[in-house]
C-alpha cells in the first residue's frame, strides 16, 4: 500500500463559479459521505484540510505577494491523505469526489516515504 | 438479606474496597498480604457470624476486622519490620501509629488510583482488564474465565503474571501527575470500553455475568466521573455510551440467551432511566474542544434510542459513522456506517459501497448484505446468508442467520 495526496482544486476567481453559503452547506453531506465512504474502506490516512482563499507567497528579496490564489482559476481549497495499491486505484476512488460536481479537479500525488 | 446471601454480596462490595486502601499501605507489590488478610477477614466472617449471629453494622465490622488483622501483621511481621517498615517510615509513617483509613474518601481515591496502577501503559491490555475485575470488582478467578470463556487454570496464571508485572514494574497507587493524567485516562477509559463491551457483545451464555460486567464498568466510570481529577468531558462521553446501550439490555437477548436484533425489539423493555442517565452524560461530555470517539459512539447510540425511522436520525448516524471512522477505523464501525447509508441514502448506494468494504471473511459483512439484497434480490440475499452462516462462529449469530434465511425462503 502507497500513499497519495489528493489535492482539490476549484475556480476561485469567476464569480459566477462561487458557491453560495448554503450551497456550501448542502456540499457538506457529499464531501462527507465520500471521506466516511473511503475510511470504510480504511483508505483514508489523514482527512487533512480545508483551505481559506486568502494567502501569501514569500519570494526571495523580501518580496512577499498575495496569492498566487488571486491569479488562478485552479486555486488548492483543500487536500487529504489516502491509501491506495497504485496511483491507478487512487485515481479511482478519486473520481467520487464531490469537487468535480462543481467545477473543480484532483491532484494525485504520490507520497514519497521517508528513508 | 439473609446471611448465606449477605456475605457474597459484602464480599462483592467491600472486597475491592478493603483491597484499595490495603494495597496503598503496603505498596502493590505486597498485594498478596492485602489480599490474605481479606480473605481471611472474610473467613471469619462466615464462621463467626454462623455462630453468634450477625453484627449490627456487618460492614463496619469487616473494616475493623481487617484493620485489625492489618495492623497485628505490621507489628508480627519480621519480614515487613525489616523490608517494608524502614521504606514507610522514610514517608514518615512509624509502624506502630500506621492509618488504615477507611473513611469513604479514603476508600474512593483508594480506588481511583489502583484503577490508574492496573490501567498502567506497562500491563498489557488483557491483563489490565483481568486485574480490573479481580481487583476492582471482586470477581473470582473461576467468574473471570467463565466471562472470557478461557480455563480456569490459564486464567490464574494470567492474574498471577499480571500481577507480578505491577510488582516488577514498581507501580505507584497513586494519582498521576497533572500532566500525565488526560494520556493516563485514556488508558483507563479504553479498558472500560472494553470491560463493557465484553459484558455487551460476549459469546458467554451466562446473561447474569454479562451483565455484572457491564454494571462493574459503568460504577468505575461512574467514580472518574464524581471525581474532580478525572470528571473529563471523555469519561463523561463514554459514561453516556454505556447507559444509552445497557438501556437496551432486557429488549435485546430473550429467555434462552438468543440476541434479539434491534429492528424486532420491544421498546416497552428499553429503561428509560437509563436513557435519561445518557442524556444527561451526553450533556456534561459537551465541554472542551476534542471529540473523542466516545462522544461520537454515545451521539450514535443516543439516536439509537428513538425508535421511530426518520430521515433525520438516520443522516445524524451515517454523518457520526463518517467521523468515527475518519478519525479510528474499525470494521464494525465500517459495517455498521454501511447499513445507516441504506437507511439514509438508499440501498443501491449502500450496495455498491458495501461490495467496496473488503471483509469478504467477516460472517456481519454477508448478514449485512444479505439485509441490504432482502426485498431487492432475494436470490442474492439468501447467498449472503448462507455464507454468513458458514462463517459465524458462535450459536447465538448461527440462529439469528438462519431464521433470517427461512424467513426470506417463506416468501
Amino acid at each position: 500500500m502507497k500513499e497519495f495526496l489528493l489535492v482539490f482544486r476549484r475556480d476561485a476567481v469567476t464569480k459566477d463559479a462561487q458557491l453560495s453559503p448554503e450551497q456550501m452547506q448542502a456540499m457538506m453531506k457529499p464531501w462527507q459521505d465520500w471521506m466516511g465512504g473511503l475510511a470504510a474502506q480504511n483508505k483514508l490516512v489523514s482527512s487533512g484540510n480545508r483551505l481559506d482563499s486568502d494567502g501569501r507567497v514569500v519570494k526571495p528579496d523580501n518580496v512577499i505577494t498575495n496569492g498566487p490564489y488571486v491569479e488562478t482559476k485552479e486555486a488548492i481549497g483543500g487536500y487529504i491523505i489516502i491509501r491506495a495499491d497504485s496511483i491507478d486505484e487512487a485515481a479511482e476512488l478519486s473520481k467520487g469526489c464531490p469537487i468535480l460536481k462543481t467545477g473543480g479537479n484532483v491532484e494525485i500525488r504520490t507520497l514519497v516515504p521517508m528513508d | 438479606m439473609q446471611e448465606e446471601e449477605l456475605i457474597p454480596h459484602l464480599f462483592r462490595t467491600e472486597y475491592r474496597k478493603i483491597i484499595s486502601v490495603l494495597c496503598k499501605v503496603f505498596g502493590i507489590e505486597h498485594i498478596e498480604i492485602a489480599e490474605d488478610i481479606v480473605s481471611d477477614t472474610f473467613l471469619l466472617a462466615s464462621e463467626t457470624w454462623g455462630l453468634k449471629g450477625l453484627p449490627k453494622n456487618p460492614t463496619a465490622w469487616l473494616y475493623t476486622v481487617s484493620k485489625n488483622k492489618a495492623l497485628d501483621f505490621i507489628k508480627r511481621n519480621k519480614l515487613f519490620n525489616d523490608k517494608i517498615s524502614p521504606e514507610l517510615k522514610q514517608t514518615e509513617m512509624i509502624s506502630d501509629n500506621i492509618e488504615i483509613d477507611l473513611s469513604n474518601k479514603n476508600i474512593n481515591d483508594s480506588q481511583l488510583q489502583m484503577m490508574f496502577a492496573i490501567c498502567h501503559p506497562s500491563i498489557s491490555t488483557e491483563a489490565q482488564i483481568g486485574l480490573s475485575l479481580n481487583i476492582l470488582c471482586g470477581f473470582g478467578g473461576d467468574e473471570i474465565a467463565d466471562a472470557f470463556l478461557t480455563n480456569k487454570e490459564a486464567t490464574y496464571k494470567r492474574l498471577a503474571r499480571a500481577k507480578e508485572k505491577l510488582r516488577t514494574e514498581k507501580v505507584k497507587i497513586e494519582f498521576p501527575s497533572p500532566s500525565e493524567i488526560s494520556s493516563r485516562l485514556e488508558t483507563v477509559l479504553t479498558t472500560l470500553y472494553l470491560l463493557f463491551s465484553e459484558g455487551y457483545y460476549s459469546s458467554s451464555q451466562n446473561t447474569t455475568l454479562r451483565k455484572d460486567l457491564c454494571v462493574e464498568a459503568m460504577r468505575l466510570n461512574l467514580m472518574l466521573v464524581e471525581n474532580e481529577q478525572t470528571n473529563t468531558p471523555a469519561a463523561n462521553a463514554l459514561l453516556s455510551l454505556m447507559c444509552f446501550h445497557s438501556s437496551r439490555f432486557e429488549a435485546r437477548i430473550n429467555k434462552n440467551g438468543e440476541i434479539i436484533l434491534y429492528e424486532d425489539q420491544n421498546e416497552e423493555l428499553w429503561n428509560k432511566e437509563l436513557i435519561e442517565k445518557g442524556e444527561y452524560y451526553l450533556n456534561r461530555s459537551s465541554k472542551g474542544s476534542r471529540l473523542s470517539k466516545y462522544h461520537l459512539e454515545a451521539g450514535i447510540a443516543y439516536w439509537h434510542t428513538i425508535k421511530n425511522d426518520t430521515t433525520e436520525k438516520w443522516e445524524n448516524i451515517l454523518q457520526l459513522y463518517n467521523k468515527l471512522l475518519q478519525l479510528e477505523y474499525s470494521p464494525i464501525a465500517a459495517l455498521n456506517r454501511t447499513y445507516a447509508l441504506s437507511k439514509a441514502n438508499g440501498k443501491e448506494e449502500a450496495i455498491t459501497e458495501a461490495e467496496k468494504l473488503n471483509l469478504a471473511g467477516n460472517h456481519l459483512y454477508h448478514s449485512l448484505l444479505g439485509n441490504l439484497y432482502t426485498n431487492v434480490d432475494t436470490i442474492k440475499a439468501i447467498q449472503h446468508l448462507q455464507t454468513a452462516l458458514e462463517l459465524a462462529r458462535t450459536v447465538a449469530d448461527k440462529k439469528v442467520i438462519s431464521n433470517k434465511i427461512a424467513s426470506l425462503k417463506g416468501k
